[in-house]
Formats: structure tokens, C-alpha cells, sequence
């Protein structure tokens, strides 16, 4: 099989971090290469390489066997590498055509038909059927996705790559998307999958390789691929991803042998258990003794341009209980956040907590009731970049005592607690003065629990707690999130990752279209039941 | 009220609106470029400044008033050059750097021009005035709208030109991604600095052309600080035409008019005074502001200087 | 400046910095030199002798008592503007209607000292009409903060737009209503010498100049000690997250903008009351946009506020006279501001470009 591209020890820095250390890998034609690893392994990295949106310091990339210095988008495209990446890169006030024929030379004429001819041609290929002059910002972001992957092979069909495409589709887009790489595999594309799902890695991949802390950690190729059973492709997926024996069995790893002086990582049975979607927990129904601490009846939002508004959510919350909310990206869950933390008014509905209507009250009321809300959207909502650590432990509390008396401030008391949050939550940052914007995600995540998951908290929101971190802050994110319950919050918690929310759940709600689609007991039928309910049907 | 719709009334209204309009439009369509790829370009008085300045001197010294508007349009993109190099390629505050130029283009102006004329301010004659045939026989509109220099009909020509450009080219379609989602327009493989840089210059060289106009054609001479302001209506211009240049052309007529409308009045013997009709177009923008207060009008992506995969 | 707010700007340099003084007089003293310079080279050009210039400017303003008395009474305006403008830069608002503003309010203490003057004393005429000026600044800056803090509508039209009727209703104000009938030239009636604002220890300078620093320091003490100032950072730096952390935005936004274009409206007042004694039609010192570039240059810090406006006040003043003695025409001080500008986001840029580049060597 022809190798359309290849890596020879490639390492690309960034500061502070090596991303990729003397990574070699190939890429055939006709076969799907999946790379698996967790956040921050280095995969993205590679996937920018390729696109042309950085260069290697070491190393080099041959496309059809000749090395290539890929250093823009536009060479990239023009060595027929297409990218598809995590965000949607379309322009919202463009169509579908006009999107694909971004990035045609200035000095000629709008080749309109041409470009309608290549449309059709790429729908076939791919089995969709889209509007090609439908604007993007009307389109779901599965059909968006499609446009997505058209633009990518716009220009010739020799390497497709694709970072993470399955966190915001529906278990139906999903099957989709398998069918179009599978098409286009027996046309004789590469292609590379990029996950951190091990299901979905063995569903698709014909070979996978294991990334690991910026190296390559191991390789099972096709032929291993389909002898191994699962629980062997499993162990060997194991042993290359966290560096230890995995237990029983043969060894089947190919590649390199488990580091020297590696120390066996403790509890990544979770992490198994999460890139496995093995249930972990035991459901238990909350404190229902006492009355519900959380009422919610009939509400509803005013539809805006952003988010599909609420329409009549009605539930009951208990203490202690943690509830999930599962459902496709968009479908109300941002609207649910916003309207119970009392950032968005109502349209109409009634919210009680603890025996008090606070349907009027906005953030401040509502704070004081208990409620908490953890956003997704870290840096553009949750905190602010520029000012420090210690202020952004307050960010809500701005003008209340101890911190604030008679509106006046006392910063050496701010910083002495920040000190001492800072080391309980162990918080990874220079000093408490040091802008949080220059944090990583995780410890950005840890301020953010600390803060929402007071002693005070009554009720607690997350919105998609673990996106975007590595495993080990997602354990800890999750942890927390338990203590909280364990102490008697009522948790809420949305999430895109099904397998997250049966971890956590004691009972789990689907939101479809801005409806509360259905809740269901986290027992044995809930996966089947909750993907029904995400598709519209009932449960 | 028949004194204003005599003949001498209507025609000096016309006149006047459109020699004090032409530079509103050239500088409002230069920005509307500017912001349709995402530049927010404060500086846009100092570019219409400049332009005016280098305008003068060239139609001054050789006395061909389309070298003039040639060296104004050179001015004007001197001035954007300085925004390209810092913050379209820099990513320096655009808002911060906009000012800066304004401010630098009226001392540097007024100083050269101090040097170089001391406290005198030398004429220039008439500028050359193409009378469209037929057209100019038409009674009042003739006067008025048909016997002017030639840039005026080549900037209404402009108008459809840039209209059919936005939408219809692929240099339209990568200004609106520059300035809706520029890195849509990264991954599809066109250099967003490149796209943007070029958006700047066109509107450094509009600007520049417009103050060129103002000086050579509508002044007849240049004066420190003669902009007076020009910039800034260019720029709201842009902000409420929302893309479309026909709304420029519309606003640069209306403002045009309403700062002629003192000197027809005069003409027409009624004495208003000029600050009272100066106010007009302002209060109509702010009325036209408070009345559709509920649509958002500017590119997302405006004024955010763009970098590539930035960690 | 990389910041696309202000307010983000400031509390980014703040929050980062290097190490300490050193770092940060250098950071202010390089563009400082270098755009003496290339105003010098400028100078040079145009064959006029920079070191005469400079000199006779530092002589002029700041060595001689009259002129330095005259530079500090500059100042009085300036500063005033500059805190009006410190609040709504650092709460993201830009407020460029000081001119307007400005105006407006000095006409209209213009307008009410001499008859208020006429049956009370001194003082209680100076506060009503300084009360007076603030008043109408906030009042003009009303349109513009409902239509940003309600529907959104950027400020930056709005306050231009305003700005450009209030400078035209001033003239008119002043020609049609408010004239001194006994006057050739259109000006309001003449607050009489000893009704104006007592000058300071026998000196020219009017206590305005008092008001105008005690009104730096305490925004800049609100700014850096009050909890209603970290609001208004946090409004400035990302109005997201203000919005998340349960802020009245609307009314912060409006009340910043009061507070902004009241001290403006204050700066007018003053101006009037301590040294015009009345409103000329036609008069327009448009100080309102030129404090921009030095609240910048202090990175809206009131302390380094004080002192580049002493600097550009002693600009003004020496280089009113410069024009005759040295040939340099006034609006070559433009030319410098903008050059100090333009050499302040230079040197921040080259240092933050340095820091990452360390970074990435670490």
C-alpha cells in the first residue's frame, strides 16, 4: 500500500513544552491510521504540522515520499492534505458554496460553476446532500461538519485528517461519519483519526497508534489489529498508554518497551474505565427524605441567535444527588446553565430553592440561595485573563467582607487566603499574583471548582467540566465534583461525553431541542435509554 | 418657503452637496473595505489629512489636478502603511495607533505646511470640470449634479464596482471572512495579514484621494486641520452601512447636503446660522441610532488582530 | 498594546510586568527619548535647530516662574479630563466626546456664574457652577451610555457623534442665547476677576489646579482600593465575565460613563471659572481627544498621569511661543505625541516579543 505521508523524527517545541519528541509514523492509502491518546499527548500538534499551521525544529515530513516543508495552510492543501479540526472554520455569514470557494486567486472571476461541478462531485463521494447555497449559520453542526470535510478535499483527496470529529455529534452523526470515511477509504484516501476513545478507535481504525507524552508509545498494526481480541487490543492499548504491565495475558505491544525507572501509574483504572465507558458508579437516589432542594417548573427562555432556547423544563433536584444532563451540544443545555444561575431572565417558568422562589433574582440572589454555576467557557466567561489568581478565587464575591469593608480593600488578607487556596487545591502557578490567563486549563479548572464548590453551595452547575483537560485533571475535576455530592450539594452536571455522565450520575436527563427530553435512573438499560432519548425519540 | 426652490437655491444645494459629499464617500468606502476584513481604522482623518496635504502640493507644483489626486491617494496609503506594519502585521491596538496617526497627520501636516508656506495660503485654479454632455442641459439637476470634475462620476462608478466586488469576487469573500471568521479564511489557505493588509492600503489610498478632493477641488487650497472631522464621519458611515455601499453613498449625499445647506440658504437670502444646520446630520445619525437601537452592525472580528495557532 | 479593550491593556501590563521600578521607569523613559529624537531628526529636516527648540521649550515653560506658573494652571484642565477619561477607559468604555462635553459645560457655568454672582458670594457661585459643569457633562453623556449599556451600540460613534452637536450647540448657545450684548465678538457675560476661582500663595495659579490632582489620585485610589474600581477593571478587561459574576452591567456601564464625562464636564467648569471668565463662540481647545495619547502613555495610571501631562502641558505652553521665536509652529507638539505613541507600543511590543522568546528558551 502507498505511503502518502510519513513523519521522520519529528519534535516541535513550544515554550515551556516539548509537544511531539522524535515522533515517526506513516500513513497508507486505503487505510484509516487512528492516534489515540489523551489531551495533551501531542496529537493536535501533529495535526497542525500537517495542515501547515506550524513546522517542526527537528525532523522531517515527506508527503508521496519526498520530504515537504508544509509551511502554510495553502501548501498544505496544495500537497492534497485536507484538515478538518476540532472547531467548525467556516464563515457563519458565507454559504455553503461560497465557503468552499474561499481561497481562490483574487485576480480571476467567481468560478461559480466549476465550483458547483467539484460540490456535486464531493457530495457524491461523500453520500450527503446539503444546499449549496444555504448559509452555514443556519446548518447543524453535523451538516456543518460535512461542509467541513468537503472543504478538506476540496483541492484532491490524497490525505484527510480529522482531530476529534465525534464530540458534537449525535450517535446517528456518528454512524454517518463512519460510513463517509469508509467510502472514501475504498476510494483510496488516507486517513487519519484523530480520538481519544478507544471505542471509537477500535470501530473505525484499521491501525492505531498510541501517543504518549509527545512520543510515539506503541503500534498495533492491521493484521495485530484484527487477530487481537478485545480485551487484548484493550491490555495493549493499556500497556502503551500509561507505561505498565496491564495484568493477565500476553504482551502484544509492538514499538518500544515500557520506559525505564517508569513507575506504574496508580488508579488509571478510571481512566480505563472512562476511555472505556465501563460504568463505575453506584447510583443512589440523593437525600429524597427531605423535600426536593431544587424546583424547576416550566421553564422557558427567549430564543436568541447563539443557543436553541428552553422550552417548559420541569425537574426536581435533591441533595446530594447529581444529576446529568446529556444531549448533543446546542440543544438548550447553555440556556439551562445560564437560566439557573440567573444570567439569563425568563420567559416564563418558576425556580425554588430550598422552599424560596428566586424566579426573579439574578446572579447575586441566586448566589446567595446557594446556587453555583461552573461555566464552560473558562477564559471568555469564567474568569479574567489579565488579573490575578488571588482576584479570580473572588471574581464573585467583589465588595463582600472579610475581603472588602465598606467597599474598601484588603488586599494583604485577599493574597494571604489566595496563598492558602492556592496550596489546598494545589493550584500549579508561579505566584497568586500571576495572571490566570497564563494557567493551564486544568489548574484554570481547579480555581474554578474551588470557587463554585464552596461551603456555601447549595446547588451546583457544571457546564462540560472535564472538556479540553488531560486525564488526571479530569479524575480530579470528577472527584470533586463526588466530595461536593458526597456533602450534600445538589450537583448538575452537562456533559457531551455519555460515558462521563454514567460515570457520575444518579439519575441522568436528556435535553433535545430544548426540551427536557426524558430523565432516567442511572442503572444497566440508561445508555440505551438516554441515546434514544438524544435522538429525539422517546425512552 | 418659494425662495427655496428657486433655481439658485436648489443648484447651489446640489452643488455643494456633492463637492463636500465626494470626500465622505471616498473615505466612507475606503473604511467600509477596511471593516468588512476586520480593521477598525481610527486613523482614517490622518489618512484623509495627508492625502490632502500631498494632494495640494502635487497639483501645486504641476498643475495637473489628477497627479494631485494620484499624490493624495500616495499620501493616504503612507499613513495606512504605518497601520499595516504595526497592527495588521504587528498586532499592535488599533484604536491606540488610529489616534496616534490623527493626531501625528494634523501636526506633521501643519507644520510642513508652515515650513513650506509660512502664514500664507496659496490658490489653486479652478479644477477642470467635466460637464457630462446632454446630461447638463437637464434644468437644475444639470447644474448640479452633472457639471463636476471627473472623479465624481468615477467614484459613483466605484460604488457599483465595489458592490459587485464584495459579493461577487474572491477577493469579496476573503475580505468578509478576514473580517467574520478569520481563521476560516487561515484554513482555507489564503494569508489573512495579506488580506487584511490590502483592505488597509485601499483605504489609505480612498481617504487619501478624498482629502486630495476636498483641498484641490472643494477648498481650492489647503488649510492645517482642513478635514475638520471628515474621517470621523467616514467612519460612521461605514459602521451604519453595514457592508452595503450604497448606504455609503446615500449617507455621504445626506451629510453632503446638509453641509451645503448653509451656503444655498444664503444664496436663497435666508439667514440661518451655521452651526444650527451643521447640527443637523449629527442629530440625524444619533435619532437614526436611537430609533433601530436593537441591530448590531460590525463584523465579529473587528478590530482583534489575527494570529495563527497562538498557544 | 496588544489589548483590544483598555481597560484589558492596562491591567495587563500591570499584572505581568518585569521586575519592578527599574523596568517600569525604562519601559516610560525609552519612548520618551526616542521620540524626542525622531522629533528632533524631523526638525532637523526641515532645517530648524531641535536643540534650540527644545531648549527654548524647557526655558520658556517650566524655568522661568511665569511660565511655569502658566504650565501648572495648564494642567488644571488636562488632568481632570485625563481621570474622566482613566475611569472609562479602564471599565472598556471609550468615551471620545470630551470635546462636547467639555464645551458644553463651560458654557453653561459661563452662562450661570455672573447671574448667580449677582446675589451670592464667591464660593457658594464657584461650587454651584462647577456642581453646574459636571451636571451638563453627564447629562450629554447620557444618549450614548443608555444606547452602549442597553442595545450595545459601540461608543465610539455615538460619543464622536455627540460630541460634534455639542461643540455646534455651544456656538449656538453662545451666539443666539447667552451673548453679552455689549461685546463685538459673540461671548458670554464676563465673570469679573475677583469673582473667579482664588488663586493659590500669591501665585497666578487658581486652585482648579488642587481639585484637578486630588481628583487624579482619588480615582486612581478608587480605581486600585475600592471594590466598585476592580468592577469596573473586570467590566473593562471582559464584559463576559462581568456579566458571569453577577454585575449590573448596564448600570456600571452608565454610572462609569457619568463619572467620565462628569470630571470632563468639571475640567470645563474649571477652565471658565479660574482663567476665561466667559465662552468665546468659537472657541474649542478640543483637549478632549489630545488627553487620549497621555492617559495612554500613563497606561492609565494616575501617578504617571500627573507626570507626562506636566510634560505635555510644558510642551503647549513653550511651543505657543516657539512658533515666533524658533519658527516651529505650535501643532509640531502633535507630531511629538504621536511619536511617543507610536514609540510606546514599539518598545511594548519588542519587550513582550523578548519575554516570550525567553520563555521559549526556558
Amino acid at each position: 500500500m502507498a505511503t502518502v505521508a510519513a513523519l521522520r523524527k519529528v519534535t516541535k517545541r513550544f515554550p515551556g513544552i516539548v509537544a511531539l519528541d522524535g515522533v515517526s509514523l506513516e500513513f497508507h492509502a486505503g487505510e484509516i491510521h487512528v492516534l489515540l491518546g489523551e489531551n495533551g499527548a501531542g496529537k493536535s500538534t501533529l495535526v497542525g504540522l500537517l495542515a501547515g499551521m506550524q513546522q517542526p525544529e527537528e525532523g522531517e515530513i515527506l508527503i508521496g515520499g519526498k520530504p515537504e516543508r508544509i509551511d502554510s495552510p495553502r501548501r498544505s492543501m496544495d500537497l492534497g492534505i485536507g484538515a478538518v479540526f476540532q472547531q467548525i472554520l467556516l464563515v457563519p455569514s458565507l454559504t455553503v458554496i461560497e465557503n468552499l470557494m474561499l481561497g481562490g486567486s483574487w485576480l480571476r472571476p467567481l468560478a461559480r460553476a466549476a465550483a458547483l461541478r467539484r460540490f456535486t462531485e464531493l457530495s457524491a463521494l461523500l453520500g450527503v446532500s446539503l444546499d449549496p447555497d444555504a448559509r452555514v449559520s443556519g446548518m447543524s453542526l453535523g451538516e456543518q461538519q460535512q461542509v467541513e470535510i468537503m472543504r478538506a478535499l476540496w483541492r484532491g483527496e490524497k490525505l484527510l485528517l480529522l482531530d476529534e470529529p465525534t464530540s458534537m455529534l449525535t450517535p446517528q452523526g456518528v454512524a454517518d461519519l463512519g460510513r463517509m470515511m469508509r467510502r472514501l477509504r475504498e476510494q483510496g484516501v488516507a486517513l487519519i483519526l484523530i480520538t481519544h476513545k478507544l471505542l471509537e478507535a477500535y470501530e473505525f481504525g484499521d491501525r492505531i497508534s498510541v501517543l504518549r507524552l509527545g512520543r510515539v508509545a506503541g503500534e498495533i498494526d492491521p493484521e495485530r489489529l484484527r487477530t487481537l481480541s478485545e480485551a487484548e487490543r484493550t491490555e495493549a492499548v493499556i500497556r502503551m498508554m500509561f507505561g505498565e504491565p496491564a495484568g493477565e495475558g500476553e504482551p502484544a505491544v509492538e514499538g518500544e518497551a515500557p520506559r525505564e525507572g517508569h513507575a506504574p501509574r496508580e488508579g488509571h483504572e478510571k481512566e480505563v474505565a472512562i476511555l472505556l465507558g465501563r460504568k463505575l458508579h453506584d447510583a443512589h437516589a440523593g437525600n429524597r427524605s427531605a423535600p426536593a432542594i431544587l424546583s424547576v417548573r416550566d421553564l422557558s427562555t427567549t430564543p436568541d441567535f447563539t443557543e436553541t432556547a428552553l422550552h417548559e423544563v420541569s425537574f426536581d433536584l435533591w441533595a446530594g444527588e447529581v444529576l446529568g444532563i446529556a444531549g448533543v451540544d446546542g440543544n438548550g443545555q447553555k440556556h439551562l446553565a445560564e437560566a439557573l444561575a440567573g444570567q439569563r431572565p425568563l420567559r416564563q417558568g418558576r425556580i425554588t430553592v430550598a422552599g424560596t422562589d428566586v424566579t426573579q433574582g439574578r446572579v447575586p440572589e441566586r448566589r446567595q440561595c446557594g446556587i453555583r454555576y461552573v461555566t464552560d467557557d473558562r477564559l471568555g466567561e469564567g474568569t479574567v485573563g489579565t488579573l490575578s489568581v488571588a482576584i479570580n478565587f473572588l471574581l464573585k464575591e467583589i465588595g463582600a467582607p472579610p475581603y472588602w469593608r465598606h467597599g474598601i480593600v484588603d488586599w494583604d488578607l485577599i493574597h494571604r487566603d489566595a496563598r492558602e487556596k492556592i496550596l489546598r487545591n494545589d493550584v500549579r502557578t508561579p505566584s497568586e499574583f500571576t495572571p490566570i490567563g497564563k494557567l493551564s486549563g486544568g489548574n484554570i479548572q481547579k480555581v474554578l471548582l474551588a470557587r463554585e464548590l464552596d461551603a456555601e453551595a447549595n446547588v451546583a452547575i457544571l457546564n462540560k467540566p472535564t472538556y479540553g483537560l488531560d486525564l488526571q485533571n479530569q479524575r480530579l475535576a470528577l472527584d470533586r465534583i463526588g466530595a461536593a455530592a458526597a456533602r450534600g450539594v445538589a450537583v448538575i452536571v452537562i456533559s457531551t461525553d455519555l460515558d462521563e455522565l454514567l460515570e457520575i450520575s444518579d439519575r441522568i436527563g436528556v435535553m433535545f431541542q430544548g426540551r427536557l427530553a426524558g430523565i432516567v435512573d442511572n442503572d444497566d438499560a440508561a445508555p440505551d435509554k438516554v441515546r434514544r432519548l438524544m435522538t429525539g425519540a422517546a425512552a | 418657503m418659494n425662495a427655496l426652490l428657486t433655481e439658485p437655491f436648489l443648484v447651489s444645494l446640489l452643488f455643494g452637496a456633492v463637492t463636500a459629499g465626494l470626500p465622505l464617500l471616498l473615505a466612507g468606502l475606503g473604511e467600509q473595505i477596511s471593516e468588512k476584513a476586520g480593521v477598525l481604522n481610527i486613523g482614517l482623518e490622518g489618512m484623509m489629512l495627508c492625502g490632502a496635504y500631498t494632494g495640494f502640493l502635487a497639483t501645486y507644483h504641476t498643475g495637473s489636478f489628477w497627479l494631485g489626486f494620484l499624490a493624495g491617494g500616495a499620501g493616504g496609503m503612507a499613513v495606512a502603511l504605518i497601520v499595516l506594519l504595526l497592527c495588521i502585521r504587528r498586532g499592535l491596538n488599533q484604536i491606540v495607533i488610529g489616534i496616534a496617526l490623527t493626531v501625528g497627520s494634523q501636526g506633521l501636516t501643519s507644520l510642513l505646511h508652515f515650513v513650506q508656506f509660512s502664514r500664507t495660503y496659496p490658490r489653486l485654479p479652478a479644477a477642470p470640470v467635466l460637464a457630462l454632455p446632454l446630461l447638463n442641459q437637464i434644468p437644475i439637476l444639470g447644474k448640479g449634479l452633472f457639471s463636476h470634475n471627473a472623479l465624481v462620476y468615477l467614484s459613483l462608478m466605484l460604488v457599483a464596482a465595489l458592490t459587485w466586488m464584495f459579493r461577487s469576487t474572491y477577493l469579496g469573500l476573503s475580505l468578509e471572512a478576514a473580517g467574520n471568521k478569520p481563521a476560516a479564511l487561515d484554513a482555507a489557505g489564503v494569508d489573512v495579514i495579506r488580506t487584511r493588509s490590502l483592505a488597509v492600503l485601499a483605504t489609505g489610498f480612498l481617504a487619501g484621494v478624498g482629502g486630495a478632493y476636498m483641498a484641490n477641488v472643494g477648498a481650492g487650497l489647503f488649510v492645517p486641520f482642513m478635514t475638520g472631522g471628515a474621517g470621523v464621519i467616514g467612519i460612521v458611515l461605514a459602521m451604519l452601512a453595514r457592508g452595503r455601499p450604497l448606504w455609503v453613498l446615500i449617507g455621504a449625499a445626506l451629510f453632503g447636503a446638509s453641509l451645503a445647506m448653509t451656503t444655498a440658504l444664503q444664496v436663497a437670502g435666508i439667514n440661518v446660522p451655521t452651526d444650527v444646520v451643521q447640527m443637523l446630520p449629527f442629530a440625524v445619525v444619533m435619532l437614526v441610532l436611537v430609533i433601530f437601537a436593537r441591530h448590531s452592525m460590525l463584523p465579529p472580528a473587528l478590530g482583534m488582530p489575527y494570529v495563527r495557532g497562538e498557544r | 498594546m496588544t489589548a483590544r479593550e483598555p481597560g484589558e491593556g492596562a491591567a495587563m501590563t500591570a499584572g505581568e510586568g518585569g521586575a519592578g521600578a527599574t523596568a517600569t521607569v525604562l519601559r516610560v523613559l525609552v519612548p520618551v527619548v526616542l521620540a524626542l529624537i525622531a522629533g528632533g531628526l524631523i526638525l532637523l529636516v526641515l532645517g530648524k535647530d531641535p536643540l534650540d527648540y527644545y531648549g527654548f521649550v524647557l526655558q520658556r515653560s517650566l524655568l522661568r516662574w511665569g511660565g511655569a506658573q502658566e504650565t501648572l494652571t495648564r494642567m488644571a484642565p488636562l488632568l481632570l479630563i485625563a481621570a474622566g477619561l482613566i475611569v472609562a477607559f479602564r471599565a472598556g468604555i471609550w468615551n471620545l466626546g470630551g470635546d462636547g462635553q467639555f464645551l458644553l459645560a463651560a458654557v453653561a457655568s459661563a452662562a450661570l456664574a455672573p447671574v448667580l454672582s449677582e446675589v451670592l458670594p464667591r464660593g457658594p457661585v464657584l461650587i454651584l457652577c462647577m456642581m453646574a459643569g459636571a451636571l451638563v457633562g453627564v447629562l450629554w453623556s447620557l444618549i450614548p451610555a443608555l444606547l452602549k449599556a442597553r442595545y450595545g451600540i459601540n461608543e465610539i460613534i455615538t460619543t464622536l457623534m455627540m460630541s460634534f452637536l455639542g461643540t455646534s450647540l455651544a456656538n449656538v448657545l453662545i451666539k443666539l442665547v447667552l451673548y453679552d450684548p455689549n461685546t463685538t465678538v459673540p461671548q458670554t457675560r464676563s465673570l469679573a476677576v475677583e469673582d473667579r476661582l482664588p488663586r493659590l500663595f500669591g501665585t497666578s495659579i487658581h486652585c482648579g489646579l488642587l481639585l484637578a490632582v486630588l481628583a487624579v489620585i482619588l480615582v486612581h485610589l478608587m480605581m486600585t482600593r475600592t471594590a466598585f474600581g476592580l468592577k469596573l477593571q473586570v467590566l473593562g478587561a471582559n464584559r463576559a465575565a462581568a456579566i458571569h459574576a453577577g454585575f449590573r452591567v448596564e448600570r456600571l456601564t452608565v454610572v462609569a460613563f457619568a463619572i467620565s464625562a462628569g470630571l470632563i464636564g468639571l475640567a470645563g467648569a474649571v477652565e471658565v471659572l479660574g482663567v476665561w471668565g466667559s465662552v468665546r463662540a468659537d472657541w474649542n481647545p478640543a483637549l478632549g481627544l489630545l488627553v487620549v495619547p497621555l492617559v495612554f502613555l500613563a497606561r492609565l495610571n494616575g501617578y504617571a498621569v500627573i507626570g507626562f501631562t506636566l510634560f505635555f502641558s510644558a510642551l503647549m505652553v513653550g511651543g505657543e511661543t516657539a512658533a515666533r521665536r524658533v519658527g516651529v509652529p505650535q501643532h509640531y507638539v502633535l507630531v511629538l505625541v504621536a511619536l511617543l505613541l507610536l514609540f510606546l507600543a514599539l518598545v511594548e511590543y519588542l519587550d513582550q516579543s523578548r519575554r516570550k522568546r525567553m520563555a521559549m528558551k526556558a
